[in-house]
């Protein structure tokens, strides 16, 4: 009976969040130490491997994220073609480099960088430490050069509130503490370095399948547009533009398609939230923005 | 017995002031790879310098998300999301891997690393990292940012002006 009331409440503690999990779990394994459900060692081990979980996660440095982030790109690269275009690349990265300023995090390790995807779907990504990938299909949701802000916001909140880092499955980080706990040096060992290169590899496949396939958890979705309404009040631009362009992704998105159709809540829902965000006014003043925007997409 | 209390209260007072002093004087590291020092809160602030991935900085004061620091030589203003009060080592040592465990330490190009980088490239070589590299040499300097903001009429808040 012990057993059914104690065990879980221990699962329960590792299931809560690191900056109460190693208090916790102290007391947690002291329970069932005392009752004498688990003996003295092996409250020590849950304890140490439970603080591991939680120090290596707060542990991911943006070094390291950064190195994550590089990877999940190209790997996103390796099955969406980018889209060569000088003009286009410059203005995206103007403007993107311009709203990242505006983010409670404007400083990653190795900065925002903005790349067009040579897609007609419906996509845009988000891997660790800033590197943003936007489809031309996307793109074509975008009306305005808010519009198209309100795209980059969005995805710059996903990587300000480290979205892609939190799809990684714990159990990764623990493996990685595991190899990472036995030597502190720099350079690994080559059974080392193998096992370290398998858990960044599981990361990153945990990350591109959650961002290509299944998607983020709404909650995240929803955390993103509000940061993007945090963004683009500060940059100076009307967080109307990302309900206009979600209104045009609505007309765009095919059913069933394996682009946002899958991976993101249904627009109207994202539009209802955010209407509940916006109270500031459209600016009057749009013709200059909307000129070379108009000039960029031209020929997309 | 009246002089004794005040005595001591002003010996707390300045106690507790040295305490204040010490406490603002927070010693940070820069968790980028580079950062530059301005001479206003702001990132369209003139550039006095930059630190790099590891330099300490002394904390003067803070203004929002902006703090006043201090390096050898120099004093200006930094965004807070380039420091962290880990202590950034840059090369390991016996002394790394005790402070390692108290979690108050990070150790440079530990983890997920350049190292890490070339076996997984070896191991995937149909992943191809060009247009990454391509994309971080895409660097808009604070000017031309300006320049953008100034053209298309934006009135930000802030940090730009």
């Amino acid at each position: 009976m012990k057993y059914l009331i104690i065990i879980p409440a221990i699962l329960g503690m590792l299931l809560v969040g690191c900056a109460t999990l190693d208090k916790l779990t102290e007391a947690g394994t002291g329970l069932a130490a005392a009752t004498g459900v688990i003996n003295a060692d092996q409250a020590q081990s849950i304890n140490k491997s439970v603080s591991a979980v939680g120090k290596v996660f707060e542990s991911i440095t943006p070094e390291q994220e950064y190195y994550i982030g590089r990877t999940v790109a190209a790997t996103i690269l390796s099955k969406n073609k980018p889209y060569d275009s000088r003009a286009m690349t410059a203005y995206l990265n103007t403007l993107g480099q311009y709203l990242s300023l505006f983010s409670d995090r404007p400083e990653t390790f190795g900065g925002y960088h903005f790349l067009v995807m040579d897609s007609p779907d419906i996509n845009a990504f988000a891997a660790p430490g800033g590197f943003i990938l936007v489809s031309r299909g996307m793109l074509r949701c975008c009306k305005t050069e808010e519009a198209l802000a309100g795209v980059l916001a969005h995805e710059i909140g996903h990587v300000e509130l480290n979205h892609g880092l939190q799809a990684i499955d714990k159990s990764r980080l623990t493996a990685a503490a595991t190899i990472l706990g036995t030597e502190a040096a720099k350079n690994l060992g080559g059974k080392d370095l193998a096992e370290l290169t398998k858990t960044f590899e599981n990361s990153i496949s945990d990350i591109t399948s959650t961002v290509m396939n299944s998607g983020y958890a709404r909650k995240f979705e929803f955390q993103a547009d509000k940061a993007a309404v945090t963004i683009l009040t500060r940059a100076g631009y009307s967080p109307n533009g990302l309900v206009s362009m979600l209104q045009q992704m609505e007309k765009n998105l095919k059913p069933g398609g394996h682009d946002f159709a899958k991976t993101h809540p249904a627009p109207q829902d994202r539009i209802a939230e955010l209407t509940k965000l916006i109270t500031t006014p459209h600016p009057a003043d749009t013709a200059a923005r909307q000129a070379r925007f108009d000039d960029t997409m031209r020929g997309l | 017995m009246r002089t004794k209390r005040l005595l001591l209260t002003v010996a707390g007072v300045g106690l507790s002031t040295v305490m204040a002093w010490a406490a603002t004087a927070t010693l940070m590291s820069v968790q980028i790879r580079k950062a530059d020092i301005r001479d206003t809160p702001s990132f369209m602030g003139k550039i006095l310098t930059s630190v790099s991935y590891g330099d300490k900085v002394t904390i003067q004061s803070e203004n929002g998300a902006w703090f006043q620091v201090n390096t050898p030589g120099q004093s200006g203003w930094m965004h807070s999301s380039a420091l962290t009060k880990k202590n950034i080592v840059m090369k390991s040592g016996a002394g790394a891997q005790t402070s390692a465990s108290s979690g108050e330490m990070a150790l440079a190009g530990k983890g997920f690393n350049s190292d890490v980088e070339s076996q997984f490239k070896a191991n995937h070589k149909d992943i191809d990292f060009t247009w990454v590299d391509k994309m971080e040499k895409i660097k808009i300097p604070p000017p031309e940012i300006k320049a953008f903001a100034q053209a298309g009429h934006l009135d930000a808040q802030g940090c730009v002006k």
